[in-house]
């Protein structure tokens, strides 16, 4: 009678274990892998990616110029009286 | 070019933005991936507009202290370049949002009914549409003095909406944006990963050193067309 009673607890507590462990495998599943997440790996080992940074320098120089420019000629307006 | 330095701080700053924004390690997470990197770009523009904000309803304080012409136009100026800093910030937010927070499984029409009913998007909405507000104010009034008077005092009204419309609002409200609890981006333990924080950090000052640049440039430019009208 009590060592059923203590078999009936073990079993319960082996099903409660393996609850949690699916629960905590459906966590780790959602969160994912660091290691598999998709990232643009590709992009940066064969050197891909400079060409983004080049073109987008590109235009941040590009729109700089031209700021520095109006610069220059508000600073040449204010100067002439 | 008129006291360079923190221009040419501001240039550097984005330069290393760009660079190190691509090219550094990031966080690998799952829905977010590269994507993370806008971090350095479309939360920029809000940090770099609400500074923008702030400087402007300084300037409005102290036209309203001196009566100084000068101030209520810097203020004026300011509040411009933020409204446009707001408006990249929303549209990169829209471009952002519909690859991460969409989902492709429901029709584009269910998506929408979510993300239109973002506290974020609304909050942030409404704080632009203050500021239109602002402008039409301004540009409605002929009179020089009543305009810089009555625009300055709604510059305050206008900041002070944006403590419920974005700060606050946000924070009580479900929300799919990040950022809900506490400061985001800069709270110093476990927000972002500290390899962004090296990046996000000289970005915030590169981007608000470029829009205060432009903003000076509109302001003297109007400083003179002033001056050659007195003359």
């Amino acid at each position: 009678m009590e060592r059923k009673k203590v078999d009936g607890m073990k079993k319960l507590n082996y099903f409660l274990l393996a609850i949690f462990v699916f629960c905590f495998h459906m966590i780790a599943g959602a969160q994912g892998d660091p290691s598999k997440v998709q990232m643009a790996d590709s992009m940066r080992s064969n050197g891909k990616i400079y060409v983004v940074i080049a073109v987008i320098l590109t235009i941040l120089i590009g729109l700089v110029l031209y700021i520095v420019r109006l610069d220059k000629k508000i600073s040449r307006l204010e100067k002439e009286k | 070019m008129y006291k360079s330095w923190w221009k040419i701080t501001g240039v550097i700053l984005l330069v290393y933005t760009v660079i190190a924004g691509l090219l550094l390690d990031v966080p690998r997470l799952p829905a977010l991936q590269e994507t993370i990197r806008n971090l350095y770009f479309h939360v920029c523009m809000w940090m770099a507009m609400m500074i923008v904000f702030t400087i402007s309803v300084v300037n409005a304080i102290y036209y309203l202290r001196t009566f100084n012409l000068k101030y209520d136009i810097a203020a004026r100026h300011y509040a411009a370049v933020g409204i446009v800093l707001g408006l990249l910030g929303y549209s990169t937010g829209i471009i952002w949002m519909s690859y991460t927070w969409a989902d492709a499984n429901n029709p584009a029409s269910a998506s929408f009914n979510a993300i239109a009913r973002e506290p974020k998007l609304i909050g942030a909405a409404i704080a632009l549409l203050v500021y239109f507000a602002y402008m039409i104010l301004r540009d409605s009034i002929q009179d020089m003095d009543k305009k810089a008077r009555i625009s300055s005092v709604y510059n305050i009204f206008a900041f002070a909406m944006l403590f419920p419309s974005i700060w606050i609002m946000p924070r009580i409200l479900p929300s799919l944006h990040p950022g809900q609890e506490g400061n985001p981006a800069l709270n110093v333990k476990d927000d972002i990963d500290g390899s962004m924080r090296m990046v996000f950090y000289p970005a915030v000052i590169g981007w608000t050193l470029l829009s205060i640049w432009i903003a000076t440039l509109k302001i003297r430019l109007s400083l003179w067309k002033e001056k050659k009208l007195m003359a």
